[in-house]
């Protein structure tokens, strides 16, 4: 089987593909990105925590004009997933403003993104309507 | 007046457009040699400079506004704050003087956008070589904007007008679209906005989608333009001429801040918290409540984002928003007129400008000066003004009551 590589180091692949942060130890803070120390409460130590994959859909928009490369139109979102929020496009779904809504339910799904010259894989996430 | 009071002595802005035949620091120096005269001062009386300008005049864009304006060995402050550039410019002239490090201050802000296009977006770019390796803060292989989620300003501040309506309900693309009807309507009266021109309600919602619910009206429009003003004491306006002191604005409120930390505020930038703060010290500063306001300049980048605003500086309750906009309130003959220049929509958003044009016409109403769009018996005005990443910059301005 060929090699797999998450599209983003916070996308943990796998059996039951996940989101994880990192959390601060002191304050609970939840970061997506390297950390120098958190932001919230100045701590330096975290752990990581697994990010619930059911959210809701609490803004969006439909990205009709982009940078060049990037394929349009695609719906661009941010999730609340369990009380962490999270960024990502809402896939397996009309772009549209009669199939996207606030509130609605949503469920992380990964999808190949390519492969690069020695075949490894690169695999992405997005939300999928549940 | 007291002798700590600040005042802006003279004000200055170009017309906003294509200025084809001028460079970045042709529009600085346009904008400056006219504040100085509005002032009836010149770059003797000068004792701090603070110069903004975000893309293309290089480094020393203050050092090279001095060769043309005159080099008088003055300390120059060049600043940089996205979009709250110019009010960060003013903000370090204000301090110098309130600090009594300088008699009087120049700050300036001055861009060239016309033909930038999309701003924002496109991300980390994928270095040479065909192997995924991960870079960057978040590790990745391939680009992130397009794939999770959007880094353009029409998307981010889509996205927030959008959460303001899943907090709070009730908004629509219709209710986007109407902001933006408002802001062209309000153009029409101002001859330094770079469009003039109304739309019906139809014709915005069916322009060119950008970044639903934001189509090509709905969002600034780039152009070339600067804008300059000129700050002194109490103490000194003191000994100026009567005229001077007339014509002068009192600075009752200056502010700056950045975002806080709030949960999502690093998924989706939080304009909404730095906004908020920074008008509760303003109104305190000042000894103003919204409600005195008869102008609000506020930072309307696009049509999602002035409906938050309206809310953040408290100008109706707490989830308001909406109700508050489709009373009536803020079109120029309401109860809180916003944006009567036209707002970024039409009068254009070269973005180190937008600062401290924002405060001139709020100036020019206070003066009794703006002519056909002249807000009558105008005495007390806010400007807002938004950098993203990010920056806040709230002023409220008096007329001096001389
Ligand atoms: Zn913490």
């Amino acid at each position: 089987m060929a090699q797999q590589i998450p599209h983003v180091a916070y996308l943990e692949l796998g059996d039951s593909p996940h989101l994880v942060a990192n959390e601060c130890t002191t304050c609970g803070a939840r970061y997506f990105d390297r950390r120098n120390a958190c932001a919230k409460c100045f701590n330096n130590d975290f752990k990581k925590a697994a990010i619930s994959q059911d959210g809701i859909l609490k803004s969006f928009t439909i990205v009709a004009f982009a940078a060049p490369g990037v394929p349009v139109p695609f719906v661009a979102g941010i999730i609340d997933c369990n009380g962490t929020s999270v960024r990502g496009n809402i896939v397996d779904c009309d772009p549209t403003p009669e199939k996207v809504s606030l509130g609605m339910k949503v469920r992380l799904t990964t999808f190949s993104l390519g492969t690069d010259e020695d075949g490894t894989e690169a695999i992405g996430f997005g939300f999928a309507p549940a | 007046m007291a002798s700590d009071d600040i005042w802006i002595l003279g004000i200055a802005m170009t017309k906003f457009g294509k200025h084809s035949d001028k460079d970045i620091v042709d529009l600085g120096s346009q904008a400056a040699i006219a504040a100085l005269a509005d002032a009836g001062v010149t770059m003797a009386d000068i004792g701090i400079l603070a110069a903004g300008n975000l893309m293309g005049a290089g480094a020393g864009f203050g050092q090279q506004l001095q060769k043309q304006i005159g080099q008088t060995g003055i300390p120059v402050f060049n600043v940089a704050n996205a979009c709250a550039t110019g009010a960060t410019a003013l903000r370090t002239a204000i301090m110098a003087v309130k600090a009594g490090e300088a008699r009087m201050g120049l700050a300036v802000g001055a861009e060239k956008l016309s033909g930038a296009g999309l701003l924002g977006g496109g991300g980390t770019s994928k270095k040479s070589g065909n192997k995924f390796e991960p870079s960057g803060r978040f590790g990745s292989v391939l680009p992130t904007d397009g794939r999770i989620g959007t880094d353009t300003m029409p998307g981010t501040f889509a996205q927030v007008g959008m959460e303001y309506g899943h907090k709070y309900g009730g908004v629509s693309f219709e209710l986007f679209a109407r902001i933006s009807e408002k802001n062209h309507a309000h153009s029409v009266l101002n001859p330094m906005a770079a469009y003039q021109k109304r739309f019906t309600l139809d014709e915005i919602m069916n322009d060119m989608m950008i970044a639903y619910p934001n189509t090509r009206p709905m969002c600034s429009a780039n152009c070339d333009g600067a804008a300059a003003a000129v700050v002194t004491s109490g103490e000194v306006l003191r000994t100026l001429s009567k005229e001077q002191q007339r014509r002068a604005i009192k600075v009752s409120a200056s502010v700056l801040t950045s975002d806080p930390y709030q949960e999502a505020c690093q998924v989706l930038p939080d304009v909404n918290t730095l906004t908020r703060n920074a008008a509760i010290i303003a109104y305190e500063q000042a000894g103003v409540s919204p409600s005195d306001l008869d102008l609000v300049e506020l930072h309307d980048c696009f049509a999602t984002a002035e409906l938050v605003h309206y809310d953040n500086l408290m100008l109706c309750p707490e989830g308001g928003a909406v109700d508050f906009f489709m009373s009536g309130a803020t079109w120029r003959d309401g109860s809180t007129p916003v944006n009567v220049s036209g707002g970024l929509e039409s009068k254009g958003h070269p973005i180190a400008a937008t600062g401290i044009a924002n405060i001139w016409e709020v100036c020019h109403h206070l003066r009794n000066e703006a002519g056909d769009r002249q807000i009558k018996d105008a005495k007390v005005g806010l400007a807002h003004v938004i950098g993203l990443g990010s920056a806040c910059g709230i002023h409220i301005l008096e007329r001096s009551g001389l």
